[in-house]
């Protein structure tokens, strides 16, 4: 398969996954910002939107954009903005475009499916969104993902391109469990002990429900909603589709079927990427630090991501070339 | 302007034979149904993606080719003759290449001019002395033939360079056997469905000599190209790779591709993008669509190209007028399929010939395609008329001359119902070991009413085109 085809089968997931984990970031976020103020320091001053932000480490660029921060600044930018390249309008652009140079790549269904996604995104405009309510555009954006997905499996052979569009979406979707637990666990609670648990509880399941992962959480805690458990079944658990483990374990599993028993740094950093889950315990982990945590993950996360990237998506002979330039530099 | 020849009715108004099976079921299906099946037909055609894209529109907006639901059909005993010259003719073009990137015999016989050729700006002195395998320049030809007033067949013009619009003729099939399956079963239509796997088999037999399971794959300028789908569709059909400039490159005057397990060997390319922009290091410095070194390997007889760079000179309407001569001097035969009668405005008397007749000609740009440069006479204000004998003035050599023939017309769905509106036909031809002639091809149609002009960017529509199989 050609590099191209391989990059443009990554990203087209990718951006799916991307739009679909930015609306369930606004919405966590909208269920965030009902808590009332005693629960939440800063909300006045649109705490949970900058939150949102800075999980995305975009605050900077969008307070310097609009000059405020608020609700409407936050959604707008997220979901609208031609010239934000991760706004969900960006994301269906991008999937569509790069699903249109793809064609002979991916079965028919699967472009016209990408195809109806952004012909209607594109007639949306922030008065229409604000008329129907942002709800239902957010759930729109999660069943267009949903659709393109089943539409993947269903539809598309099991070959090279199948195993691109999974590293994508998975990759992206790793990528937004360490995110999604972050903002939710950065929230600076009101004093009162009382307000403290109510606000805990609040935030949790406010995540729990944007990820559509309450009733699992149920089923498997049989408990009342807590920050522990919470971290586990976002990180550790295999049957959290979202899990951090979930993700990486498939990343690992579809590399290995990539690299044919072939020795691969791709292979390897997955591996040791998903054994890094699987086999943590979640006390361990919140006694050494949550954040510290996340950070390593995210890390290794970015470094799998740029190793896929240079094993199949840069031919090398361009690689060659680049090195053979930057040792003559030297 | 006389009446042009109606393919489906006789000068009584009577249905022609090969058209009886066609006339009963459309007599015999309710309006309402074929309605229904003409709207079936564009939803379908919308939902596939079969579009092409007009430049300066935005990237959303692929315009539908209209696609209508009466069929053009040839006899089988017309198409029998239409065969036989198109085989003919695309024969004698290659040798007419061969020849003037040669020994140049047809030069030196005085057949053709001298300066007419080597001073063309389609003819390549690169491609000058370099022999081709089995002397295929042109592996994919499309002619394109009019039927005139008095019911004979004219070429109207060779098409030798990147010839397009081989998947309508493949997608209307496809549409015609969905929507009316019955009339294939009432009557033997030739099959078209093989074209993919014949382009295949030429493709292959081009591959360089001595390579066993030869790579092939189709160069495309990219998804922003007005024929994206065309070239994504082939692909697709034959099961190769679809490949732009950057996903090429050449190292020791060999082509290969970057894939995602390293360097993989190109061996023929289908390049559907002009000579100019196939190699910057060779013609145009400024392309970004081609591939640096592509000509020194094709020149090292590394990698095949198809069509060969510098087709161009066979199909420039200012050597049209010769290829006649060509298949008399050539093959030493009768050409089977007629030229229209064109004036060569180079010439004296051409010129003033053209000058007096103006408002009855057609005149076009020697080099011009897609209907664009082109005056038709009878259709023209006086103020255009004189706007375009001034451009004649200033350069007569660049453009020749025709008389406006009355294309044939064929009855096609309007607002109003069902109109006769004008037809062309380019029928495909492959070149490799064997010359594959399909049965059928792609029918063009002028919608507007009383309009001669049939391309695709001056808003014509296409219909399926049936070779029926068997009689007369």
């Amino acid at each position: 398969m050609l590099c191209r085809t391989a990059n443009d089968l990554y990203w087209a997931s990718r951006h799916m996954e991307r739009a679909e984990n930015t609306a369930r970031l606004i919405d966590v976020t909208l269920r965030m910002a009902l808590l009332p103020e005693r629960y939440d320091r800063g909300k006045a001053e649109a705490a949970p939107w900058r939150r949102a932000l800075d999980a995305l480490g975009i605050a900077d660029t969008v307070r310097e954009r609009y000059g405020i921060i608020d609700g409407d600044t936050v959604l707008k930018h997220l979901l609208l903005a031609a010239d934000n390249p991760s706004s969900v309008y960006s994301c269906l652009r991008a999937a569509r475009e790069a699903a249109r140079a793809q064609r002979v790549a991916i079965t028919a269904e699967m472009y016209e499916d990408l195809n109806a996604s952004w012909l209607e995104m594109r007639g949306n405009s922030w008065a229409r969104i604000h008329g129907d309510g942002i709800s239902n555009l957010l759930e729109w954006i999660k069943s267009r993902s949903a659709s393109f997905r089943g539409v993947t499996i269903g539809t598309l052979g099991r070959g090279e391109g199948y195993h691109f569009l999974q590293l994508g979406a998975f990759i992206e979707r790793a990528d937004w469990a360490i995110r999604l637990l972050d903002i939710a666990g950065s929230q600076h609670n009101g004093d009162a002990q009382e307000s403290q648990d109510a606000a805990d509880y609040f935030r949790w399941s406010a995540l729990l429900q944007s990820l559509s992962a309450f009733e699992t959480y149920r089923r498997l805690y049989r408990e009342s909603v807590s920050a522990q458990n919470v971290a586990e079944l976002m990180l550790l658990q295999e049957s959290n589709p979202r899990s951090l483990l979930t993700c990486t374990h498939t990343l690992h599993n579809v590399l290995q079927t990539l690299a044919g028993g072939e020795a691969m740094e791709a292979v390897r950093r997955a591996g040791a990427l998903s054994a890094q889950s699987r086999y943590a315990r979640i006390d361990e982990v919140l006694g050494n630090g949550l954040e510290a945590w996340l950070q390593d993950a995210m890390t290794r996360l970015t470094g799998l991501g740029e190793e896929i990237h240079r094993q199949f998506m840069v031919s090398t002979d361009i690689a060659q070339t680049a090195q053979a330039q930057s040792q003559s530099a030297a | 302007m006389p009446n042009g020849f109606d393919e489906m009715h006789d000068l009584d108004g009577a249905v022609r034979p090969h058209y009886q099976v066609f006339d009963h079921w459309l007599q015999s299906t309710p309006e309402a149904q074929i309605a229904r099946k003409r709207r079936e037909a564009e939803i379908a055609f919308h939902r596939v993606g079969i579009t092409f894209s007009v430049y300066g529109e935005d990237s959303g907006n692929e315009r539908l080719i209209p696609f209508d639901l009466v069929p053009r059909i040839v006899p089988a005993g017309e198409w029998r003759m239409l065969e036989a010259g198109l085989r003919q003719r695309v024969h004698a073009l290659n040798l007419f290449l061969d020849d003037v990137y040669g020994e140049q015999r047809i030069l030196r016989e005085g057949i053709v001019p001298r300066e007419l050729v080597l001073n063309n700006s389609a003819y390549r002195l690169e491609m000058r002395g370099i022999r081709v395998p089995g002397g295929t320049w042109s592996h994919i030809s499309g002619i394109d033939l009019v039927r005139a007033g008095d019911g004979a067949y004219y070429v109207l013009e060779d098409n030798l360079r990147v010839p397009s619009g081989v998947s309508y003729m493949l997608e209307n099939r496809r549409m015609m056997a969905r929507l009316t399956p019955e009339l294939f079963n009432r009557q033997q239509i030739a099959p078209v469905e093989r074209y993919p796997d014949a382009l295949l088999e030429i493709l292959r037999e081009a591959a360089p000599g001595g390579i066993d399971n030869p790579v092939v794959a189709v160069l495309t300028p990219g998804s922003a190209n007005s024929a994206y789908f065309e070239h994504a569709f082939l692909a697709q059909q034959m099961g190769v790779e679809l490949v732009e400039g950057a996903d090429l490159f050449v190292r020791d005057s060999s082509v290969y591709a970057r894939t995602t397990r390293g360097p993989q060997r190109v061996h023929v390319i289908y390049r559907r993008i002009n000579d100019e922009y196939l190699d910057p290091s060779v013609f145009r410095p400024d392309s970004l669509l081609g591939v640096p070194g592509l000509f020194d390997a094709y020149r090292a007889g590394r990698v095949a190209l198809a069509n060969a760079p510098g087709t161009g000179v066979g199909d420039d309407k200012s050597v049209y007028p010769y290829v006649p001569e060509m298949i008399r001097f050539y093959l030493s035969e009768d050409p089977i399929l007629h030229n229209v009668p064109t004036y060569q405005l180079r010439r004296e008397d051409d010129l003033r010939y053209t000058l007096d007749h103006l408002a009855e000609l057609v005149v076009k740009e020697v080099h011009g395609a897609g209907g664009y440069g082109m005056l038709v006479g009878p259709a023209s204000t006086k103020a255009e008329i004189e706007e375009f004998r001034q451009r004649i003035l200033a350069r007569p050599d660049n453009y020749i001359a025709q008389p406006t023939l009355s294309l044939s017309t064929c009855p096609t769905f309007v607002e109003s119902g069902l109109a006769p509106r004008h037809i062309d036909l380019r029928p495909y031809i492959l070149c490799g070991r064997r010359i594959h002639v399909i049965p059928g091809g792609l029918t063009r149609v002028a919608l507007r009413e009383g309009s001669l002009v049939v391309n695709s960017s001056q808003g014509g529509g296409t219909k399926d085109t049936w070779v029926l199989e068997g009689g007369a």
